[in-house]
Formats: C-alpha cells, sequence, structure tokens
C-alpha cells in the first residue's frame, strides 16, 4: 500500500481528492505502528528503496531553496493518436512525454524546497536503535524479486482502500499505468547497478554541505508543497513523502554543458556551481515529495515519538516516578567518572537536561553552560568524557579548541551567492545537540581574522543563544538552543553560566590507572537505557513556582543582600533561579519546592566556597 | 527646436556607456529609411561576434524550425504593436523586455480565431471592437487615454525628487517631454500611481497586460512627441518605463498569479553577471543567390527560413551574424531584504534580467526597487527528447530601477517609501499616542525583561526617536546633528549588553560590535580588493552602516583611543571623511550612538567622579547627550522587586508576559511611524522654556564659580525635547516636551555629573574632565606646598618623602600622594621647581 504515489499523482485534479489523500496518508500513519512499515532513507541505502514509494526521512534542514513553480496540471498529446489527456503534477520531478505548453488547461503551482541532511551529530546508538525498531525489512531479496508482481498486487489494495476516489477516475487512470511502471522497474535496475559506483565517484566533487566534518548519510531536496511557511531553518523532521530519483533529472546535469546550454539562454546564466548545487544527481541526493512532516521534538528512539500528545503524557507519568531513583544511580555514575566528584557530577546532570525554554526578548531563559575547569590534562581524559556524554545523549558533538581548528574551521555558516546556497558551519546545530568544548586542546599562539571570528561567535552562541549567520552583505540572527559544555584547564576563556572546579579524589599518580579501569557501560545496557529516557524526559517536563515559594525566594535574595550586598547581584539570582528549576526537573518535580530552592543555594555555595579556594591557590586567577 | 547643441551630447553619453544596441551597419535599413542614422559608425569587429562565434557549427540547434502556427512574417504585420511609422527618421528600438510583443495578433471581440486583419489598427472605426489577443486591450482607446494623461496629468502634492524644478500646476508630464526633448534621454518614466488616480482601467490594463499596454503608450508618447517638437532629434524612440506599481510585492509573496503581470519588488542585489549580447534580430543570406532576409528571434528561439524567397533554393540560407541585431542583457540576482523577511528562515532569491541601458544600473549591495515583468518558462530536460522537468524557471524583465539607498544620500525621509503602513496600523498607531501615558508605556515595553532603570529606557527611548533634523547649510553651519548619544557606564552585571542586544534588535538599522574587537576601519570604512572583479572597493564600516539607525557599542572603555578618536567627527559632524588609498571622500553617518561603558577597576568606585570611573577623555564624554549610570542601588525595596521580577520572568508564560507589555512589532512600527512622518518644531513657549532652562543651569553654577551648562548642553535640551514630541505625535514642541528633556536631562546629569566630593552637579567633570572643587583644592595645595618650601629656607634639593610628611603634617586635609604629585607638577610648570627620581630641586 505504500507504493500509491502513482496512483495519487494522476488523477483527475478537479475533485479535491488531494487533500483528501493526504489526510488518508496520515491517518494510515498515524495508526498504530505503521509509521514503523515506512522504510526510512536514514537506514536503507538507497538503492534499496524503489522509486516513486513512500518512504520516511529523519533530517535537519540545513537550507531553504527559492520557491519553484510547476505545472500542477498539464495536458499532453499523444503523438500517434492526437488524444489529450491531463495529468497532475504534483509530488513529481519530470512531466510524461509530449506536454502542450499552449493547453489552457495548465495549472501553474508552486511548492518550496528544503535541502535537508541527517540530523547533525546523531549519535551512533541513536541511529542503531531507530534502525532497530523499523518493522520496514527492505532486505536485497524483496527488491531483488521482479517486483512487478508485487507492486500490481499492492495497487489493486490501494483501490480498494481509496473510497473516496470514484469509480471513473480509477478507471481512467488504469490505462496509463502499464507503461509507467515499466519504466519505474527500470529506474530500479539501473539504481541497484548503477549507485553504489556512483556514491563513491561522485561523492568526492560534490560537497553534500554537512554542517559537521566527517558526517555520512543521505541528502535530500525536499519538496514542500504546502503550509512551508511554519517549517524553519534547522528543524528537526520526519518527512513522509515519495522517493524521486528519475534518471532524467541527472541527465540535465550531464548534458548541461553540451549543446542546451547554447540553445536556452536562461539556462547558461546560471553559475554551473549554482546548477551542482540546486539539481544534483539524483543517484546521490534523492527528492523527496514530502506528504507529510513531523516536528520532532527530541531524536531519542527510546521515547515514543510523540503521536499523540495523551500517549506522551501517560508515558511521563510513568516514568516521573521512576526519576528519583534514576537520578541516584545517574549520579553515582558520573560521578565515578568524574573523578568521585560529587558535586561536579551534579552540576553535570544539571547541563545535560538544560533547555532553553523560553526567550525574553533577547535573553534565553533556561540555559545552563557549564564550565568545567581542573580537567586532568593526561590519558585523553577530556576526550574520555567525551565519548561517555556521547553514549548518553542522542546527538552531540566534538570541537576540540586547538588553535588550528579556531584559525581554520568554519562555524558559522555563509550564504555562498555564487553556488546560491548556505554553506554550512560547525555551529549550525538541531536544538538541544551537544556542544562540547574541549579547552584543554589550546596551546599557546595566535589567533588570526577567522579565529577572532569564531571565538566571538562562540561566545555569542553561549551568552545568547544565537547565531550570526554570514550573507556576506548583511548578517542574520538565527536563534539556537545548544547544550555548551567547556572543558578546560584553567578558567575558560569564552563567557559560561557556571564554572566548576574539578575536585578530583584520586591521587594525580593513580589517575591513569584509575582511567584505564574505569567502568564504561556496554552499549545497550537497560541501565544506559534508563538514563537515555531519564535525560530527555526531564527537557521535556513543564515547571512552575508557586506563589508562596516565591515569596520565599524573594525574602532569601533580601536577605542575603542585607547582609552583604557584593555577596549576590542580580545575575547570581538569576543563576539560583535556573539552578532551581534544573534540579526540580532532574528529581522529577514539576515545580519549586522549598526544599529544592534551600537545596539550589547549599550547592551553589558549595560550588562558590570551591572557587574561592581555587582562586587563594592560584592567585592570579581573575 | 533645440538640438545640434544638445543631442550629440545625449549621444555622447550613449557610446560612453555600452552602446544599448549594438546596431551593424546595415541596421538602419531596417525602418526602410537610413537618412538619420546613416552617420552611426559601422562596427565591424564587435566582441559581440566573437564572442558567438564558437556557436556557429552548432547552428542546427540553435535555429529550430519554424513554428507551425504562426509564420513569422504575416505576423509581424498584422501585429497593432509595430512601432508604427518611424517619427521623422528617429529609429525605434526594441525592448526586449517586453519580449516579441510584435507576435501579438488582434481579434475582435466577437470572433473567437484570431483572424488575420492587417491594416485594423489604422482604421479607427472598426478599431474600436478590437482587442490584442487574449486582453481586453484595445489599441486606439489606450493610446487616447494615455494621450490624455500625459496632457492633463498634474499632481500639486508631488513631493518626489525625481519632480525637482517642474512647475507643480502644470501638467507633469508634458513637461517631462519638454526635459526629453532638451536633453535628448529618449525614457519617459511614469509613475504608476499617478496613472491609477488619473484612469484607475488604464491603471489595470497597464499591471495585467504590460506586455501589450506599454508599447501603446511608447506609440502615444511618441506622437505626441514629435507633434509637439517636430525638428527635435532624439537617438531613438522614446520609451516609456513604468515604476511604482501599487501592488509592491514582497519577493516572498509573489505567486503563479502574478506571472506575466507588472509588478514592483523591493530587495538587495547580490550578483550581476556580465554582459550577454542576445540576439533580436537574425540576418540570414542566401548561398545560392545572396539574397538577405531577418527574422526576428521568438521566446528565444529563431525560425530558420527553409526556402529562401528569391531563388526558392532550399536550405540555402546562412546566418550572418555580424549583421544580426544584438541587444545588452544582464542577469542580476536580487535577494530579499532583510527587514521584510520572516525569523528563522533564510532568503530568497529572483533573478532579473536587466536590457539594454538598464545594463550595470545597479551594483552588488544595492537595495533596489524593480519594476518588472514576471515571467516563468518551462524547463527543458533533455533538448531531444520532449520530456520536460515539470517546473519552470522564473525571472523579472526589468523595465526600471529605482535605487532606494541612492536617495539615502541626498533625500531627507528616505524610510517613507521604503515601509508603508496599513490604514488599520496608522489608526492603533495614533489611539495609541493619543494615550496621555504613551511615554509611559512605549519606556514600560522597552527591553521588559530588563527591570526598573526607568530613565535609562526613557532616554533610551528618546534616542531612538531622534530629534528634527535641521538643515543650516545654506547659512554655512552645516547640518545639526538629530540623532541622541547616549553612554551608559556602570557595574558589570547590571544588563548593560542586554539593552543594547535589545536596541539593536529594535531597529531596523541597528548595528552592534565590541570595543574589545572593533578597529578603526572596522567602525569607518576601508578600501579593500574585490575578489570577484578586482577592482579596488570602499567597504563601509559599522558606522556607516547604521547611518539613520543606532550603532551599539559595547565594551566602549576597551577600545583603543586610536578608534575612539574616529568617534568625534561622527558624533558631532555625523560624517566620516576617509582619505586612503586614493580615495578621499566623506559619507554620512547620521548614526546615534548607544555605548557602555565599565568602570576602570571593574566596580564603581562612588568616590571619584565618571571620569576618573571610566577613563575616557572628556572631549568625547560631552558628546553624549545623557550619561546614565547604570548602578546597583542596594536598599532593600529594590531588591525585592527585583527579586520578584527576576522569579516571574522564570514561571510566567510567554502570554501572561504579552498581555502586560506592548508587542515588540507595534513598538517597532510606532517608532517608523514617527520617525517618518512627524518633525516637530519649537513652539514659542516652548522656545522661552527652553532659554530660561539654561539660563537657569549656568545661574547654578555660576553661584559657585562653576560653569554648570554649555551650549552643547542646550542642543541636548532641544533635541530631547523635540524627540519627546515625537512620541506624542506632536508637530509642535511644547513645555511639557521641555520639561521632560530638562528632567530627564537633570536625572542623568545628577548620576553621572555629581562631583562626589560636594554633591553638586558640576557639567564641567564632563568638559574638563576635573570638577572646580578638584581645580581649587588642587592650586590650595600647591600653594601650600610652595609655602612650605619657602619658609625652609635655602635648601637647593629636598628629599621626595620629606616634603610629602611635611606637607601632610601641615595640611588639616589629607593629602593624597597623587595629589602632591599634581602639586608638585604645577610648581614644575611655574619653573619653581624640577623633580629628578627622588629630589625636589628648586630652580634659581
Amino acid at each position: 500500500m505504500y507504493n500509491m504515489s502513482k496512483a495519487a499523482s494522476q488523477s483527475n485534479p478537479n475533485s479535491g481528492w488531494e487533500a483528501r489523500a493526504v489526510e488518508f496518508f496520515k491517518d494510515r500513519l498515524k495508526e498504530k505502528d505503521a509509521h514503523t512499515l515506512v522504510p526510512s532513507l536514514n537506514d536503507i541505502p538507497m538503492h534499496y528503496l524503489k522509486p516513486n514509494s513512500l518512504v520516511k526521512f529523519r533530517c535537519f534542514i540545513q537550507d531553504m531553496f527559492d520557491p519553484e513553480f510547476y505545472m500542477g496540471v498539464y495536458e499532453t498529446v499523444d503523438p500517434a493518436t492526437q488524444a489529450k489527456t491531463l495529468r497532475c503534477g504534483k509530488y513529481k520531478d519530470v512531466t510524461e512525454c509530449g506536454v502542450d505548453f499552449n493547453s489552457k488547461n495548465t495549472v501553474t503551482a508552486e511548492r518550496q524546497t528544503f535541502y535537508c541532511v541527517p540530523i547533525p551529530g546523531e549519535n551512533p546508538w541513536v541511529k542503531e536503535r531507530y534502525a532497530n525498531s523499523s518493522q520496514a525489512r527492505v532486505v536485497p531479496s524483496t527488491s531483488y524479486v521482479p517486483s512487478r508482481q508485487k507492486r500490481s498486487y499492492e495497487e489493486d489494495d490501494d483501490m480498494d482502500d481509496m473510497d473516496t476516489q470514484p469509480q471513473k477516475q480509477r478507471e481512467a487512470h488504469a490505462g496509463p499505468q502499464s507503461p509507467t511502471e515499466h519504466h519505474g522497474n527500470g529506474d530500479c535496475k539501473r539504481q541497484e547497478t548503477e549507485a553504489p559506483s556512483s556514491q563513491t565517484t561522485s561523492a568526492s566533487h560534490l560537497d553534500l554541505n554537512f554542517p559537521l566534518p566527517g558526517e555520512k548519510g543521505p541528502s535530500c531536496l525536499v519538496k514542500v508543497y504546502e503550509d512551508w511557511d511554519s517549517f524553519k531553518l534547522n528543524d528537526m523532521l520526519e518527512v513522509y513523502g515519495i522517493l524521486s530519483v528519475s534518471p532524467a533529472l541527472s541527465a540535465l546535469a550531464d548534458e548541461k554543458d553540451a549543446s542546451s546550454s547554447l540553445l536556452d539562454p536562461t539556462e547558461c546564466m546560471e553559475t554551473a556551481e549554482e546548477q551542482r548545487v540546486h539539481c544534483p544527481p539524483a543517484s546521490l541526493v534523492p527528492r523527496l515529495h514530502m506528504l507529510y512532516a513531523k516536528q520532532l521534538q527530541h531524536n531519542n528512539p527510546l521515547l515514543p515519538s510523540a503521536a499523540t500528545s495523551e500517549d506522551n503524557s501517560a508515558f511521563l507519568a510513568s516514568t516521573l516516578s521512576e526519576m528519583p531513583s534514576v537520578r541516584e544511580e545517574l549520579l553515582a555514575y558520573l560521578t565515578h567518572v568524574l573523578l568521585g566528584d560529587a558535586l561536579a557530577a551534579e552540576y553535570l546532570i544539571l547541563h545535560l537536561i538544560s533547555n532553553v525554554y523560553v526567550r525574553r526578548d533577547v535573553l534565553p531563559l533556561g540555559k545552563f553552560t557549564l564550565n568545567m575547569s581542573g580537567c586532568p590534562t593526561v590519558a585523553s581524559y577530556t576526550e574520555r568524557l567525551y565519548q561517555i556524554i556521547q553514549q548518553l545523549v542522542p546527538s552531540s558533538h566534538y570541537l576540540g579548541m586547538s588553535l588550528q581548528n579556531m584559525n581554520q574551521m568554519r562555524l558559522v555558516p555563509k550564504k555562498d551567492y555564487v553556488a546560491n546556497r548556505l554553506v554550512s558551519g560547525a555551529l549550525q546545530l538541531a536544538k538541544n545537540t551537544s556542544l562540547y568544548l574541549d579547552e584543554t586542546q589550546l596551546e599557546q599562539g595566535q589567533l588570526d581574522t577567522t579565529g577572532v571570528r569564531n571565538v566571538t561567535a562562540l561566545g555569542n552562541l553561549i551568552s545568547w543563544q544565537k547565531v550570526d549567520y554570514d550573507f556576506n552583505y548583511h548578517q542574520m540572527e538565527f536563534p539556537c538552543n545548544i547544550n555548551v559544555l567547556i572543558a578546560s584547564e584553567g578558567r575558560s576563556l569564552l563567557p559560561s553560566d557556571c564554572q566548576i572546579h574539578l575536585q578530583t579524589q584520586v591521587a594525580p599518580s593513580h589517575l591513569e590507572e584509575y582511567l584505564s579501569t574505569m567502568h564504561m557501560l556496554s552499549q545497550a545496557s537497560s541501565q544506559l537505557n534508563k538514563f537515555r529516557i531519564y535525560l530527555s524526559v526531564a527537557r521535556l517536563l513543564d515547571y512552575s513556582i508557586s506563589d508562596e515559594v516565591t515569596k520565599s525566594v524573594e525574602d532569601d535574595f533580601v536577605d542575603m543582600r542585607k547582609d552583604d550586598p557584593q555577596s549576590i547581584s542580580a545575575e547570581d539570582l538569576h543563576r539560583m533561579l535556573v539552578v532551581a528549576r534544573l534540579l526540580s526537573l532532574s528529581q522529577g518535580q514539576t515545580s519549586l519546592s522549598r526544599d529544592s530552592w534551600l537545596r539550589a543555594k547549599h550547592i551553589e555555595a558549595l560550588r562558590r566556597s570551591r572557587m574561592e579556594q581555587h582562586k587563594c591557590v592560584n592567585g592570579n586567577e581573575p | 527646436m533645440s538640438s545640434p547643441a544638445s543631442t550629440p551630447g545625449g549621444r555622447k553619453r550613449g557610446r560612453n556607456t555600452n552602446p544599448p544596441t549594438r546596431k551593424f551597419p546595415t541596421c538602419s535599413n531596417l525602418l526602410g529609411q537610413d537618412s538619420s542614422t546613416g552617420d552611426l559608425m559601422p562596427m565591424p569587429t564587435s566582441p559581440a561576434t566573437d564572442i558567438l562565434s564558437p556557436a556557429a557549427p552548432q547552428d542546427t540547434s540553435l535555429l529550430s524550425s519554424p513554428r507551425p502556427s504562426v509564420p513569422p512574417n504575416e505576423v509581424d504585420m498584422s501585429s497593432p504593436l509595430m512601432y508604427g511609422t518611424p517619427m521623422r527618421g528617429t529609429p525605434a528600438r526594441q525592448r526586449p523586455d517586453l519580449g516579441s510583443v510584435r507576435k501579438a495578433p488582434q481579434v475582435d471581440l466577437h470572433s473567437e480565431p484570431p483572424s488575420t486583419d492587417g491594416a485594423v489598427a489604422s482604421e479607427s472605426n472598426a478599431g474600436q471592437r478590437l482587442v490584442i489577443w487574449g486582453t481586453d486591450v484595445n489599441v486606439g482607446t489606450c493610446k487616447e487615454k494615455f494621450q490624455r494623461f500625459l496632457q492633463r496629468f498634474v499632481d500639486p502634492t508631488s513631493t518626489e525628487d525625481e519632480n525637482a524644478g517642474l512647475d507643480l500646476n502644470e501638467p507633469l508630464y508634458m513637461q517631462k517631454l519638454e526635459e526629453i526633448s532638451v536633453v535628448g534621454d529618449p525614457v519617459m518614466n511614469v509613475n504608476c500611481r499617478h496613472v491609477q488616480s488619473f484612469d484607475a482601467d488604464l491603471y489595470r490594463q497597464l499591471i495585467c497586460y504590460p506586455q501589450e499596454v506599454i508599447p501603446t503608450f511608447d506609440m502615444a508618447v511618441n506622437e505626441l512627441f514629435f507633434e509637439r517638437f517636430p525638428d527635435s532629434f532624439l537617438e531613438y524612440q522614446i520609451q516609456v518605463r513604468p515604476y511604482n506599481a501599487l501592488k509592491t510585492k514582497s519577493m516572498r509573496s509573489l505567486n503563479p498569479e502574478d506571472i506575466d503581470q507588472l509588478i514592483t519588488i523591493s530587495g538587495m542585489v547580490i550578483r550581476t553577471s556580465q554582459l550577454i549580447p542576445e540576439m533580436q534580430e537574425a540576418f540570414f543570406q542566401c548561398q545560392v543567390c545572396a539574397y538577405s532576409t531577418r527574422v526576428e528571434v521568438d521566446r528565444g528561439r529563431i525560425a530558420e527560413p527553409a526556402v529562401c524567397r528569391h531563388c526558392n533554393t532550399t536550405h540555402s540560407l546562412a546566418l550572418i551574424h555580424n549583421r544580426s541585431v544584438f541587444s545588452d542583457k544582464q542577469m542580476i540576482k536580487i535577494q530579499e531584504s532583510p527587514e521584510d523577511m520572516p525569523a528563522g528562515q533564510t532568503p530568497h532569491t529572483t533573478i532579473v534580467y536587466a536590457h539594454n541601458d538598464l545594463v550595470d544600473k545597479v551594483q552588488p549591495g544595492d537595495r533596489v526597487n524593480i519594476t518588472g515583468i514576471y515571467r516563468a518558462v518551462p524547463m527543458r530536460v533533455n533538448p531531444r527528447q520532449s520530456n520536460v522537468k515539470s517546473v519552470y524557471k522564473t525571472h523579472i524583465d526589468a523595465i526600471h530601477f529605482r535605487k532606494t539607498d541612492e536617495k539615502r544620500l541626498h533625500g531627507l525621509d528616505e524610510e517613507a517609501e521604503q515601509k508603508l503602513f496599513t490604514e488599520d496600523r496608522v489608526q492603533t498607531l495614533k489611539e495609541l499616542a493619543a494615550k496621555p501615558d504613551v511615554y509611559e508605556r512605549l519606556s514600560s515595553a522597552l527591553a521588559p525583561s530588563i527591570y526598573e532603570h526607568e530613565d535609562i529606557k526613557k532616554g533610551i527611548l528618546l534616542q531612538l526617536f531622534g530629534g528634527t533634523r535641521k538643515d543650516f547649510s545654506q547659512t554655512g553651519r552645516g547640518n545639526f546633528r538629530a540623532e541622541v548619544n547616549i553612554l551608559l557606564c556602570g557595574d558589570p552585571g547590571t544588563s548593560k549588553s542586554q539593552l543594547l542586544q535589545y536596541v539593536y534588535n529594535l531597529v531596523p538599522r541597528g548595528q552592534y560590535t565590541s570595543g574589545k574587537g572593533s578597529s578603526a576601519v572596522g567602525l569607518t570604512a576601508y578600501v579593500m580588493k574585490d575578489p570577484e572583479t578586482r577592482q579596488l572597493v570602499l567597504q563601509t564600516g559599522a558606522l556607516v552602516l547604521s547611518d539613520n539607525g543606532i550603532c551599539c557599542i559595547d565594551e566602549f572603555d576597551k577600545m583603543s583611543d586610536n578608534t575612539r578618536s574616529v568617534l568625534h567627527e561622527v558624533m558631532e559632524q555625523q560624517t566620516l571623511s576617509i582619505a586612503k588609498a586614493g580615495i578621499i571622500c566623506q559619507l554620512n553617518a547620521r548614526t546615534a550612538v548607544l555605548a557602555a561603558a565599565n568602570p576602570v577597576e571593574s566596580q564603581w568606585n562612588p568616590k571619584k567622579t565618571t571620569i576618573e570611573n571610566i577613563q575616557l577623555p572628556h572631549t568625547l564624554l560631552s558628546r553624549f547627550d545623557l550619561i546614565f549610570l547604570m548602578l546597583d542601588p542596594q536598599d532593600e525595596a529594590y531588591d525585592r522587586r527585583l527579586a520578584h521580577h527576576l522569579v516571574s520572568l522564570y514561571y510566567q508564560t510567554e502570554e501572561q508576559m504579552e498581555e502586560e507589555f506592548l508587542d515588540m512589532a507595534v513598538l517597532k512600527d510606532y517608532i517608523a511611524y514617527a520617525r517618518t512622518y512627524i518633525s516637530p518644531r519649537l513652539s514659542e513657549e516652548a522656545s522661552q522654556a527652553l532659554i530660561e532652562a539654561y539660563v537657569d543651569m549656568r545661574k547654578i553654577g555660576s553661584g559657585r564659580g562653576m560653569v554648570s551648562a554649555y551650549p552643547r548642553q542646550l542642543e541636548s535640551l532641544i533635541r530631547l525635547a523635540e524627540a519627546h514630541a515625537k512620541v506624542r505625535f506632536s508637530e509642535k514642541v511644547e513645555t511639557i516636551d521641555v520639561e521632560e528633556a530638562k528632567r530627564l536631562h537633570r536625572e542623568a546629569l545628577k548620576q553621572s555629573a555629581t562631583d562626589p566630593r560636594t554633591g553638586f552637579v558640576d557639567i564641567s567633570i564632563l568638559t574638563t574632565g576635573m570638577s572646580a572643587t578638584a581645580r581649587k583644592r588642587k592650586e590650595e595645595v600647591a600653594q601650600a606646598l610652595k609655602k612650605l618650601i619657602q619658609a625652609k629656607g635655602k635648601t637647593p634639593a629636598m628629599k621626595y618623602q620629606q616634603l610629602l610628611d611635611d606637607l601632610r603634617g601641615q595640611s588639616e586635609t589629607a593629602i593624597t600622594k597623587e595629589l602632591f604629585d599634581e602639586a608638585l607638577r604645577a610648581l614644575a610648570d611655574e619653573d619653581y621647581l624640577t623633580v629628578t627620581g627622588k629630589t625636589v630641586r628648586l630652580l634659581a
């Protein structure tokens, strides 16, 4: 039944069936587990997927191209019989042969193209888990079996399902179906044989524009037919759509440098780069015609994918009660990882569940950038710490702040006007991605202009949770929601919301030994899964402060100021409120209690006293 | 009438720029008359030929077979839109911007198939019922209407700069025709708004069928012109260029319905291509009998004649490139202006083709309004298959460019045309303005997340509105600054940066820089080599970019002196002078500066003056109208309110917050509206009040031998009062405005210019860097020291420390080491003594 795109795209346009067909798909996908049956571009190699079939893609909007006009409805003339047929151009890239351009029935419609890439920094465990949960088994066998038989069976199936379509139309499009289907099969075979080779060869000269270096996976041109204003750059989506890999699209790219460029003056205006970016070979960057897309709140496969809110709240309620106990386990584990420092472990948990939940004019609330200073530099401890974080959160990125990296990396996305696209940078990340900055890698030397710009961009990201994309003639501000963790020896050169100095309980001489025996949880252990669920759920909880607690917080603040006005500033109160909020959430409480507030005050006091101590020891700390 | 003198001038200009149409030797024959164009120089080797010659082997693909439906030659004659009879030798020039107009046949309204009625256009009786195929345009009526428009349209209230120097009570476009006859530039720009107000139906036709209507207009205008000025000589016939189509669209709202319609969009030029010669008319010659024929290009194709009409040989005709007619064409890419974009999306781009003399009119980076025809062309996947990609390529054929930032250089109210407010928006804004507490409302809507600091917010609000711009350049004093500059200084962590960020986000042309990261060139302008053209180009910095906006400078104190000195000129004269790498120029930088500075000792020292606390040169400080201190007040009631405010930030939902405060968008519009439309003038009472205020301020100080106000302060007061009047949407500055300006000025003074030693307001802290009491004290100490030394008798050299201790012992007040040093320096200046190391020597 998921091969019905062809049926959908070829019927009479006037009956309003389009809306109904999309509705039908949406309803079907809402049914229990139905969405797991749809093969996903993320885990199935493209040459195993049938063209013009329904697929899904978990992706991230990296760039938005210009809207395009296409032939929504057009008429073709059969050269032999002169018979005219009305056809639908929706959900397709290429028209049938013999288009009559002067037909009065042509309807021009508009659609939007998004350039989508897999979610940047998505950790291997997430990918694996999603792949395992998929029930769409597109093993080679189904694809190698001549699929003709099967497909026709399925189409019959569709017919019965689709009561919405009037009888007449069904008959009308039964005719033209067989030749196209044949065509489709041809495509399929071609894909199988050619795709692997073309992928290896052409990937080298085509930059797929992933935000993070070393990423793999398909990128996709997603064609959006309705409501495109509701999507924003850097959104995470799960797109359900019709896969189009028509070789005709690639043909365009091949032949343009031959004769066609001279023939059509409009075509030669576009630069070769632009052509390459906007019309890459379909075998490499397939087109996906969107039927329906779901905005993802998170990309944690262990949580229900939020199909309905009731399901979700039931799930939340069930985990809520377990949260305190999971928190204890996680705390113990992180304490172990952080060389026996329980306070730092506590702060790390708070950091991992932080989330910008609202913006007050320019001020993002809820962010909690942590600067973990005093990291030992032996035995690549910081990298090991990252590996552990990587196992806990769905997406993360490690950025070693070495001088070379800072001077050479492109952090801020930049518009390339020659190719007319947004060249991605490492700071173009989806929401709640953990960005791990390793400052222990920094050595002495000089930052050049790029380096200064990169450091400024990181500073802006931390202070305002926004990245100013470079549009050459102007900058454009894109809000983001990235959890930044800075590991450093001394105090970081970047601003942070909170600095905690690591106090190891392990003697430096034993450090190597300790690290080598450090207990890493096995990849799929149930404990690790519990932690993963815990961290994601804590982020989704609602939070409130009752009037009484508000009052007592105010009193506390006034009292503290009375004793010593220098001891606490408005900024400190800001931080304490964030800590209190995160502390409550980490315990599964959705409103601030007096106890949590006191506890927040307490750990803040501990942290500050540690800072004081540290300042005394080092003397030269600012 | 005019011409021998003026026309050659016009022609020379035409040659210096790109000759719009490349005319090859024989093209003057095109219209059957070559008398006037004979003097055009033949151009045997044109770059166009060179470029196209590689294409020659592919002629077959270039020339498709004739389209079956429309035999070219017949239709040529039937079209009513032929550029009629040539007007006394003035050649018509093709308009590639309109596409192939000659292909439009006329049809009788009542007969269905397009009939080939050749001579209909001339017969006006029969012509009444005829319309151009596919439209409801009747050429005769349309022409008449437009001629009537040209002859009668008067716009007494016109404010456009194009109309400068024209008599507004005479028919506007007739004056323009006269101008054309004098200047010889055969282009007539027509404001669509004028057409609309004159004849709404004509306007509708113009918008819907520009391809047909504009040539009709051309015809009408030329008939009229040559009737009026039969002797004038033009290079080619007048072309009508409509602009300002009322349906001005943002790029985002273009949709398939706009195809083939006249639209005006605004945007920024991001790329321009090289010049592309486009064939307009192909010249074919028979290889057998040398018979030649011409074929016009239709939709990018040339219908190659299969048979020679002269000798009937088939396939004997060959294209002769350098006798074909080419026109210039350029591809321009336009990007949405950042202001029009919804948040979180990337800007759209559109391709624009400029033709003939519009080529090279705009450069990348220009903000332009483009009027043109929106086109969509289907894309062909494979030229040999008829399989098409189901996507159209869209572009705009430009008819008229209007640079929006060009006007900024000389015009005044530049945003007037950019930002159009809808009727009900204006209504809401006016309602808001009528409220008695609008000032308080607006100031509390400013950065609601920042707590209290009411006066500072009010100051910033007035800065956002700005004063009235006054021009005294006639009397030699130049422009008066209308922008209000504000400096915020205070303890770290008092949300100064947040305020700056907020303001930067609020104003359309704001710039945000940090003192630490900016250099003098970054603020002003620098010369760099353009990577594409390899030419030296002037890149403007933050101050120039924020012309007519606000430049927010954070960490002002961290700025190097060198950089800061650039600000002197900007903050008073509002210009930037640059002399580097062969470029000497003066740029406008009418920007308001909002700066934030931290105290030198990181914490504000209440025992020191502002100058001492922030260590900025007083020459710069005196250029700030308002200097605010943002300090932690440290009292219980304040703490409680602060705590409440912060806590509520963390639990109130978005909606609750919005109920309490004005929407940021409303505030934005309010400010934009007031800045554009309101320019208050001082009323009689207000000027009296200002005079009094100034005299009072001077008096306060003079009682104690100090000056507490300078003319600069009077100017600030005027600016603030004007800004306050703008807040009220009032065209008159009244006493209440002056009162508020006085109050705010005093508040700011009280905070920043209070002498910590006496507690009095003392403006001389800002103007000389030292308070009057401090100066007096310094003199006293110097005198006391002199006495002390004299009392010691004839000791030529003394120990430094000894002297300090002696002085301390003698004086009743505490003598700090700095004070002592200053006294020594004062005496050294008098040539009384010299200080060398640790010893003090008396001089003779």
